[in-house]
């Protein structure tokens, strides 16, 4: 068994048992919802209908609807989807890569940031097909053999390098995701008393029967996912980067971003990690489970993160100065000094400064501070795609083309809706799925267990005779 | 376990250090009186001298990694780590002769910005993009970045070296708990000097030519060099019987962190390359055609063997815990990243004068030969497995 050194913080606290683990997960899903999970439901869908009847009405109208102009051809739409694909970030990084560095604190949270990664990414992948304002042929984008005349998707734009990138990253998550959860699935099968929700959990498990066999191919895919899903964390976001950095416009062409659209994907996809669990681990009493260690950790990815992209906007700052390149340098002035100096000094501020707080402990270890600053980075990192894309579009080369964007009603209807469709997904989730990894994290109690961690050793073996 | 040189190693370097000056004597003789000579040396001794001071500092930033993430894994094999770190002092006095005798000779044709008549307005070689980049890249300036850049590495590796022995003999946790500082310090420094450390001893040498990613790119070329150096000692102390603590997970982890370096830096390269050439733009794509038109086949195998050896032969879990096939793959993208380097530099200060020979291999081998017997001495003044670490009992039942 891996031994955990003593200075080490227990990932679990007090004294839980195997049973206690099952209890806790499977309690809020066999018990009646509690009044609070219909109120936040209810307004969640209110919002996301909200935003169906925005889209409805795009779709009938035209994108016209929308606060677009000749200069500014592309704004909140895309701004939604980067800030939602990158969102979708964490969930994957979680379970993959945290699974490859074999941090076991991940189990905590993998369940619920993956669940969440799926959703944002739904949210993210409609933008690109409402911006077509025609739905319905929105199989085009796929290079699908056809009839049509002379129609083939253009493989050399960066968008349908999206479409292979962002469908391969929902499959491989979901697939994982799914993996995950069938032993978990099988334990709430087993418990089940109602007829329908013992059918519809022993559908959900495939049959797990728990048998070393299974466990032996459960860990096996698992490695194999993660493998496979560690080069898609990169490839996605990267691949969103190119949309920009493959062009000629300045402040969007520029070599670093690859690399700082992934820092910058993980460090709002973290965020949001912090803004759902925080809230989750208080409403479904998993405190022994999600606690101050486990946001500490999170928080500390969050700073990291916030520090690439930091560098980053320094970075392109000091090279669009050496470069030389006069359109270069205006475009970063006129982003830190023209009219949309607020939005650009938002983003510094939310992005840059605020996630440099969490190298004061006290800070780091506050779950209120915590919950606050989550917040707050979300909103920086709305507002980096929002400086990035609409400021370097809308003072185009001749000033005669210069224009403003301005966001309409309907634009504010569609991100909010997503905004309600994404909470009414997760809430879902938290109501019929298992939130935590029960029985991955059970495999941890043992070693990282408060109660158990440093215990002396009661039945005589030496620590290399432990097993699970 | 104490650790003393065998005869055979000193003799291996003693062979490197003499075959390297016998070559590099013939390469000055047979090519002194070319018309490039100065530069194509001063070219070599910054080459070697920053591939070389690169991998130490890639060891000490990989140590202060492990410290700011309290790793456990990594205990037993934190003497090797820091031994290729204790290299740092002499790569970086290497460096610093280097970049001194080319300011002293205005730049030599490779830091061409040094050069006056460059930026002196009433010169015909006045170049109106360099003097824009003035304020940076003066004399002046470049020394004092260089020499706190050098000094800030220098106080960090003392401080973890003195803490590490100290730890030996107290034990407790304060000196964890303070390497733990101490590295995310260091990582805060290391952050923004690998990118500028990178513009300023390399990309200014293409002194028109600018791109964001460059230092992270440097970087991360330094980084697999690093582990692969990691690799090839750890396998050779466990031939001749030391660390017996390592076990084959530790040599896997450090395989993985080989494998896993490689694709960031594969990554990078290809963000950067695929931008540029993509975009086409005449200020960036001359960059890469200097590099296409001189040196068209050395730069596309430095690049497929830098990125699909290590993705071809490290993907199996058995490769990357079977020394033979580690220290082969190691070792010729050792040869690939030290390529790289060697294309960075050369393609900019001789560009079409560029070529390989004697004074080349010469300069290489003979760094090379210093390097491995400076690390091998350093190995020799600690015992090899620290004794209090607090991770240690983690690191010695690593098993994955």
């Amino acid at each position: 068994m891996h031994k955990e050194a003593a200075i080490r913080e227990p990932l679990i606290l007090g004294h839980k048992t195997y049973h206690d683990i099952t209890e806790d997960v499977c309690k809020p899903i066999e018990d009646k919802a509690p009044r609070m999970w219909y109120i936040l439901f209810g307004i969640a869908l209110i919002i996301g209908l909200y935003g169906v009847g925005s889209i409805l009405y795009l779709l009938g109208t035209g994108i016209g609807v929308w606060g677009l102009n000749k200069t500014v051809g592309w704004a909140w739409d895309i701004t939604n989807f980067v800030w939602w694909v990158g969102i979708g970030h964490a969930g994957t990084l979680i379970s993959a890569v945290l699974l490859l560095f074999r941090q076991k604190w991940r189990m905590a949270i993998n369940r619920s940031a993956e669940a969440m990664t799926i959703f944002a990414v739904f949210m993210a992948g409609l933008f690109p097909l409402i911006h077509m304002g025609r739905l319905w042929v929105g199989y085009w984008t796929l290079p699908l053999p056809n009839q049509f005349g002379s129609l083939w998707v253009n493989f050399n734009s960066p968008l349908l390098w999206d479409v292979f990138a962002i469908s391969t990253y929902l499959s491989v998550s979901l697939v994982f995701w799914y993996i995950g959860l069938i032993p978990d699935f099988a334990t709430i099968r087993d418990r089940a008393k109602k007829p329908v929700a013992k059918k519809m959990y022993s559908i959900l498990s495939f049959g797990w029967s728990g048998r070393a066999k299974h466990w032996n191919r459960f860990e096996l895919v698992s490695l194999v996912l993660a493998g496979l899903a560690t080069p898609l964390v990169f490839s996605v976001h990267s691949i969103v980067s190119f949309d920009f950095a493959t062009s000629v416009i300045p402040g969007w062409h520029t070599t670093i971003f690859p690399p700082y659209f992934v820092a910058g994907a993980v460090f709002s996809g973290f965020a949001m990690v912090q803004t759902l669990m925080l809230v989750m681990r208080k409403a479904m009493g998993l405190e022994a489970y999600i606690h101050t260690r486990h946001v500490e950790y999170m928080n500390i990815v969050i700073m990291v993160t916030g520090s690439i992209v930091g560098t980053a906007y320094i970075t392109e700052l000091f090279i669009s100065w050496y470069s030389g390149v006069e359109y270069e340098a205006y475009a970063f002035i006129n982003r830190a000094t023209g009219p949309y100096w607020w939005a650009y000094w938002a983003m510094m501020t939310c992005n840059v400064i605020s996630p440099q707080l969490m190298w004061f402990r006290p800070l780091r270890r506050s779950l209120l501070f915590t919950f606050i600053i989550s917040i707050v980075v979300n909103i920086g990192m709305w507002f980096e795609r929002y400086v990035i894309i609409v400021t370097s579009l809308h003072r185009d080369y001749l000033p005669s083309a210069w224009s403003m964007h301005y966001p309409s009603h309907i634009d504010l209807g569609v991100y909010v809706g997503t905004i309600g469709l994404f909470f009414v997904f997760f809430l879902l989730f938290a109501r019929y799925f298992p939130v935590l990894a029960l029985n991955e994290v059970k495999t941890i109690l043992k070693s990282s267990g408060e109660s158990y961690k440093n215990a002396p050793d009661t039945h005589g073996h030496n620590e290399e005779s432990h097993s699970h | 376990m104490e650790f003393s040189v065998s005869n055979k190693a000193k003799r291996l370097t003693v062979i490197l250090i003499g075959v390297g000056l016998l070559f590099t004597a013939i390469g000055v003789f047979t090519s002194m009186n070319d018309h490039h000579f100065a530069t194509r040396l001063l070219t070599n001794g910054l080459i070697n001298s920053f591939f070389f001071f690169a991998i130490g500092l890639g060891a000490l930033f990989f140590l202060a990694l492990q410290y700011a993430t309290e790793s456990g894994w990594y205990a037993s094999v934190k003497r090797v780590i820091e031994a290729v770190a204790g290299f740092l002092p002499y790569g970086m006095a290497l460096l610093a002769l280097s970049l001194l005798t080319i300011t002293f000779m205005d730049g030599a044709h490779i830091y061409t910005w040094m050069d006056p008549e460059m930026t002196n307005p009433s010169s015909h070689h006045y170049d109106e993009i360099i003097a824009g980049k003035a304020a940076y890249l003066n004399k002046g300036f470049f020394w004092i970045r260089t020499i706190v850049y050098l000094a800030v590495y220098f106080l960090f590796l003392r401080g973890f070296r003195n803490r590490s022995l100290e730890e030996d003999r107290v034990g407790g946790t304060e000196i964890h708990f303070k390497n733990y500082r101490k590295g995310a310090t260091f990582l805060v420094f290391f952050a923004v000097f690998s990118s500028t450390s990178a513009w300023d001893w390399l990309m200014s040498i293409d002194v028109h030519w600018f791109s964001t990613l460059f230092g992270w790119y440097t970087f991360a070329g330094m980084w697999v060099s690093t582990m692969v150096v990691l690799v090839l000692l750890t396998t050779y102390l466990k031939s001749l019987g030391y660390l017996p603590k390592v076990n084959d997970s530790h040599i896997h982890d450090l395989g993985k962190w080989t494998f896993a370096t490689s694709f960031l830096w594969s990554y990078l390269w290809f963000s950067q390359f695929m931008l540029i050439w993509y975009a086409n733009i005449g200020e960036e794509v001359t960059y890469y055609m200097m590099r296409i038109e001189n040196f068209k086949i050395l730069y596309f195998s430095m690049f497929f063997i830098n990125f699909a050896f290590p993705m071809l032969i490290l993907m199996s879990r058995d490769a990357k815990r079977n020394v033979r096939i580690l220290t082969f793959v190691g070792l010729v993208i050792l040869v690939g990243h030290w390529l790289d380097v060697y294309i960075m530099v050369s393609a900019g200060s001789l560009g079409a004068n560029a070529k390989i020979g004697f004074l080349e291999i010469g300069m290489a081998l003979l760094i090379a030969g210093l390097f491995i017997r400076i690390i091998l001495n350093n190995l020799t003044k600690a015992p090899l497995t620290p004794v209090n670490h607090p991770f240690l009992d983690e690191s010695i039942h690593h098993e994955i």
